[in-house]
């Protein structure tokens, strides 16, 4: 909708418009900003709006405190495993969906879309029950077990999308050509879904990243906390007095990989509206 | 496009959704029937010590149905989805008309603002408002006071109003882009030329919008505000973090945090896999439309 705006209008827009990015900006501004003062600085009455001269003690204090490497181990493991496993199992079950008839295909669809509508909290008795019954709990398996079915239903989803983006043309031609179905399959069609891949492998990676509902009621034990888990339990911690500048450091630490990793899918984001959305 | 039928007795697609399906029925589908089971069961003061539940029919549903600690909880919970649903679809789509007549620019601005409060993670978005409504070194309070009100040391998590009110901010921040974001994109896709036309024959700019804008963009407008109710339903996160930082947990639970404490902290394993059977039925009530609508795409599809 490209239309002429009247100048009163547009004006009216941009000024909401600048309002917005300020709701928008000011808490990550002041997340990333108090992480760099000293807790002295860091006070209730007249704080400084734009402090100069920061420093990085607080984020030494992170480091130092080892929990906070703990978790970051913890957490990479589970959400690492969790990519390679989600993305290897929806592909599978995407090629099936999208090149195949079969019987049970239907169901399966049906499925996949309801489940991606039950919430987490509906089932996490169970599953801690079902953990606790396995030895799992507080187990990167465990939860990565939970996490693999969490986000396999936006993942066959979106990359079936992709499989169908390429033409069956494409292998036809290179079976002409003398490939047998899977080599067409594998020569042809595979290297064009890298990018499916790689967009997919991101919203799985966010998800898991961020996801506290499930690894608060599966790891309990102190020492396997994931970095949500650790930050809400860090920051209730309020014994030594409550050292907001750490905090935000950890904060910032825990955001930076989904800002990079979120840029990379933004534009996905949109269009893949009705491909199951995704929410952090 | 229907795949064409490839080796329609072939084994090969089956053996495809096979990982899935086990990794699906192990974490989903047998937590879902053993659930069924424990909300039979009793876990009582016995069962603390090591014996096993005991079977009691309906009781725990009896209990939670006829009690009165659901009730309360699920009026709070329905109500807190849709008002912040509202606010953010309210929000939402308001923000994407404008966007349309902003200056390129601040568009583009807004765009980026959006996009990181959008990627922010939950947990690190509820810190950062925690610290903006602390009491002591909170921004919102020193402002406040700055202002001439008496705000000095207020304690913003104490009443159950104002703690659903910060609770009610973190949530419609984070969920404001995405709406904007999707109704930005399908008003993009409005056919220029209809627009056109319709201003040739006279149509005001609010008829174009009814009569030309409005039902080309409806079907994203739908889905979007189901998802809202969807999502908006299951806030755990949020509240629970928010609880922890000093709230009163009985007058503030929704219906995770509730079963959570049901659950994991009482140890109450029956009732808790009541109120979560409770939970998912009122999910499938409310979300039946959307189901209905992907599956009707999908045979279109």
């Amino acid at each position: 909708m490209a239309r002429r705006t009247p100048f009163v209008a547009r004006l009216g827009a941009d000024v909401v418009g600048l309002v917005v990015l300020l709701i928008c900006l000011f808490p990550v501004y002041w997340m990333v900003s108090r992480s760099f003062l000293p807790r002295n600085r860091i006070k209730g009455e007249s704080p400084e709006v734009v402090p100069l001269h920061g420093t990085l003690d607080n984020y030494r204090t992170v480091f130092d405190d080892g929990s906070f490497a703990k978790a970051l181990v913890t957490s990479l493991s589970v959400t690492l495993l969790t990519v390679v496993v989600a993305l290897l199992f929806a592909f599978l079950a995407a090629v099936a969906v999208s090149r195949f008839r079969f019987r049970g295909r239907w169901a399966f669809i049906a499925v996949l879309l309801v489940i991606q509508m039950i919430p987490a909290e509906a089932l996490f008795i169970s599953q801690y029950k079902m953990l606790d019954g396995m030895g799992l709990l507080n187990s990167v398996i465990g939860l990565t077990l939970v996490y693999v079915a969490a986000v396999l239903p936006f993942t066959v989803w979106t990359l079936r999308s992709f499989v169908e983006g390429v033409p069956r043309e494409l292998e036809e031609a290179a079976m002409i050509d003398g490939c047998s179905r899977p080599q067409a399959f594998f020569q042809v069609t595979f290297p064009l879904l890298a990018p499916g891949l790689i967009a997919t492998g991101v919203f799985a990676f966010i998800q898991a990243w961020n996801e506290f509902t499930l690894a608060v009621v599966a790891m309990t034990d102190p020492e396997k906390k994931t970095l949500p888990v650790w930050l809400v339990a860090f920051t209730d911690n309020r014994s030594k007095g409550v050292d907001w500048g750490a905090i935000m450091a950890s904060s910032t630490l825990i955001t930076i990989p989904v800002i990079v990793f979120f840029m990379i899918v933004q534009h996905r984001m949109v269009t893949g509206l009705t491909a199951g959305a995704v929410k952090g | 496009m229907p795949p064409p039928a490839v080796r329609r007795r072939s084994l090969l697609p089956l053996g495809l959704v096979l990982p899935a399906s086990l990794a699906l029925g192990l974490a989903l589908g047998y937590p879902l029937v053993r659930q069924v089971v424990l909300s039979l069961q009793e876990f009582g003061l016995a069962q603390q010590f090591g014996q096993p539940p005991t079977w009691i029919g309906l009781g725990n549903y009896r209990e939670l149905l006829g009690g009165d600690d659901l009730w309360p909880v699920v009026r709070r919970t329905v109500v807190f989805c849709f008002a912040n649903a509202a606010l953010t679809f309210g929000i939402g789509v308001g923000l994407a008309l404008l966007m349309a007549r902003m200056s390129r620019v601040v568009r583009v601005a807004t765009q980026v603002g959006l996009l990181l409060a959008w990627a922010m993670p939950v947990v690190a978005a509820m810190t950062v408002f925690q610290f903006l409504f602390d009491r002591d070194y909170g921004v919102v309070n020193a402002a406040l006071t700055g202002l001439g009100l008496d705000y000095d040391g207020h304690n913003w998590l104490i009443e159950p109003w104002s703690f659903f009110m910060v609770a009610t901010i973190v949530v419609v921040w984070m969920s404001v882009p995405f709406v904007a974001f999707t109704v930005h994109a399908s008003l993009t896709q409005v056919p220029e030329d209809v627009v056109e036309a319709a201003e040739i024959d006279g149509a005001g700019a609010w008829q174009r919008f009814v009569h030309v804008v409005l039902p080309s963009i409806r079907p994203v407008l739908v889905v979007v505000a189901m998802l809202q109710v969807i999502w908006d339903l299951r806030v755990f996160t949020q509240i629970y973090s928010l609880q922890r930082a000093g709230g009163t947990t009985d007058e503030t639970h929704l219906l995770g945090t509730y079963i959570h404490a049901l659950g994991i902290k009482g140890g109450d394993f029956g009732m808790a896999s009541a109120a979560a059977m409770f939970m998912l039925a009122l999910t499938v009530v409310l979300t039946a439309p959307y189901i209905v609508m992907m599956i009707k795409q999908e045979r279109e599809h």
